[in-house]
């Protein structure tokens, strides 16, 4: 049974889309059918990210309207071959998104998709609303910092009273806390929350944590999720995510500080 | 420690309840009308208990669809916890949809009350109607102290109190999320975050950090006091005398299990015992 993923936060600017499209990859890579939806009408950033920009036709809302199918709209990803976008629209606005044909949409993918990952727009309004009410799964990005996760767990609330499964009496969504941005050395240093911290406030499974790097930007601005970096910190922290979603147990890695190349040099006296 | 205050009080309640009068058997008429209503104020029945009086549609159609009615009202964030009134038959079918049942007229106790389990469970409250003074409510067996020899079959007596069931609930209490113990006392096992508000015309209850506000004694009740695990909290108020913590919580108290009353119109927040 194909399982649809909401990555949700509330706040914007916290690493949806990067996740997104580094998760779908990550699902992708390990041989299941993987589709990745934006759902971020007026504003769709997923294409850039995956480096598809280019080879935009038909987006979400031609396929509502019927002025495409679904099949002409999917776009197949470079890197992946598991892995389709289906872009949102840049031209038309939040509200020609509409849940009964968000599910119906959901409802087709479902037959040829393993995983379908939905990414949220930012806040709470009908944007986000559509992404995540049929979601059987949440990922929950937030940042180091109390806006962040005021604003997740916002979101938790909106999950557990109204999605579908909610509505609807069912087992509840699944959350996993997904930790983006994350700095030890500015936690240590008390200009950030732990991930204790977080957790203590959130109390959901954590699903991993992201570091802090300069190469998101880089992969970003080239088009490549950042799971697909070499020798990178968040590709390897993005394939541990994606490990523990399919049930593998693996440690914790990069929720603490580096050591200084002094450091190592004198063997952690 | 205040030691003249008593620790607790039991007193009877007549609570109000709302009830929706059924005046139409035919459902999807009663639908539609419903949903245009309900569409003017879509949170306005969040969750509170409803019963629904059949006294009017009593001659008539015997088989209203209470699941589907059921259901439709959970759509609309209303929560039907019973029926009163109505024929024998649709009752019995009200039972079958794993409604309760309320006296029509004076007390015929229902063998079967049970609350449906897919209903949002901690609204599934069940009501004494004000009309009806002094008639037992929600009955536990405990409380019941006239039984008669065979239970089953003939109408129970019963005790003339009225106790609105605790709301328990089991799940945090995110950000923007409210709940009302209405007539009731609150009890809370999960956390309850910054932001989010717990509200009971009882006491409540809080078996974990309270971040967000507790406003106890709702409508007046100065007796109503706060118990918690561990105070964190933005707001606390009973019987409208509130307190917010610019500065920050006491240190004495801050973090630590903690109950709260009024003295007149003090708010008194002092750490518990051990």
């Amino acid at each position: 049974m194909a399982k649809v993923i909401v990555v949700t936060s509330g706040k914007g600017g916290v690493g949806k889309t990067t996740t997104s499209a580094s998760f779908a990859s990550g699902l992708a890579m390990r041989g299941n059918k993987t589709v990745v939806i934006d759902f971020d009408v007026g504003l769709r950033n997923l294409d850039l990210i995956m480096g598809c920009e280019r080879r935009v036709v038909y987006d979400i809302i031609n396929v509502i309207n019927g002025e495409a199918s679904l099949k002409q709209a999917l776009i197949k990803d470079k890197n992946c071959d598991n892995l389709y976008v289906l872009p949102a629209s840049q031209t038309r606005d939040k509200e020609a998104l509409k849940l009964d044909v968000v599910g119906q949409i959901l409802d087709e993918l479902k037959e040829s998709f393993d995983f379908i990952v939905c990414d949220s727009p930012a806040g709470i309004e009908s944007g986000a609303f559509n992404a995540m009410y049929y979601a059987d799964e949440a990922l929950v990005v937030t940042n180091p910092e109390v806006s962040s996760v005021r604003d997740s767990d916002r979101i938790l609330g909106i999950l557990a009273a109204k999605s579908k499964r909610a509505v609807e009496g069912r087992d509840p969504v699944k959350e996993h806390l997904l930790v983006t941005r994350y700095d030890p050395k500015r936690v240590n240093s008390g200009e950030m929350l732990s991930v204790g911290d977080i957790q203590e406030i959130l109390r959901i499974p954590l699903l991993g944590v992201i570091p802090e790097s300069s190469s998101v930007l880089q992969a970003s601005n080239s088009g490549t999720p950042a799971i697909h970096l070499e020798k990178s910190d968040v590709a390897e922290a993005y394939r541990d995510v994606v490990g523990r979603f399919m049930g593998e147990e693996l440690p914790m890695r990069f929720t603490a500080e580096k050591a200084g190349f002094f450091k190592r040099l004198l063997g952690g006296i | 420690m205040n030691s003249e205050a008593p620790a607790f009080k039991i007193k009877t309640a007549n609570l109000p309840v709302l009830q929706l009068h059924i005046i139409t058997p035919d459902l999807p008429l009663l639908k539609k009308a419903l949903a245009l209503r309900l569409n003017q104020t879509p949170d306005f029945f969040a969750s509170t208990p409803i019963v629904l009086e059949l006294s009017a549609i009593a001659e008539s159609d015997p088989s209203l669809d209470f699941s589907a009615l059921v259901a439709f009202m959970r759509k609309h964030g209303m929560c039907a916890a019973g029926v009163s009134g109505g024929s024998e038959k649709q009752r019995a079918a009200a039972v079958q949809s794993g409604l309760g049942l309320f006296p029509a007229a004076f007390v015929r106790n229902p063998s079967k009350r049970e609350t449906d389990p897919s209903l949002a469970a901690p609204a599934a409250l069940l009501h004494a109607q004000p009309e009806l003074p002094g008639i037992a409510a929600e009955i536990t067996p405990e409380v019941i102290s006239v039984q008669p020899e065979t239970p089953k079959e003939s109408p129970r007596k019963t005790v003339q109190t009225v106790i609105r069931p605790t709301l328990v609930i089991d799940k945090p209490v995110r950000t923007g999320q409210s709940i009302y113990a209405e007539g009731a006392d609150l009890v809370l096992l999960a956390i309850a975050n910054a932001g989010s508000e717990l509200i009971a015309d009882g006491d409540i209850h809080v078996y974990a950090p309270l971040r967000g506000k507790a406003i106890a004694g709702a409508h007046g009740n100065a007796a109503a006091r706060i118990f918690v695990h561990k105070l964190e909290a933005e707001l606390l108020s009973i019987a409208g005398c509130f307190k917010v913590f610019e500065d920050g919580i006491p240190e004495e108290v801050r973090g630590k299990a903690a109950q709260i009353h009024l003295e007149g119109t003090r708010l008194v927040i002092e750490a518990l015992p051990g």
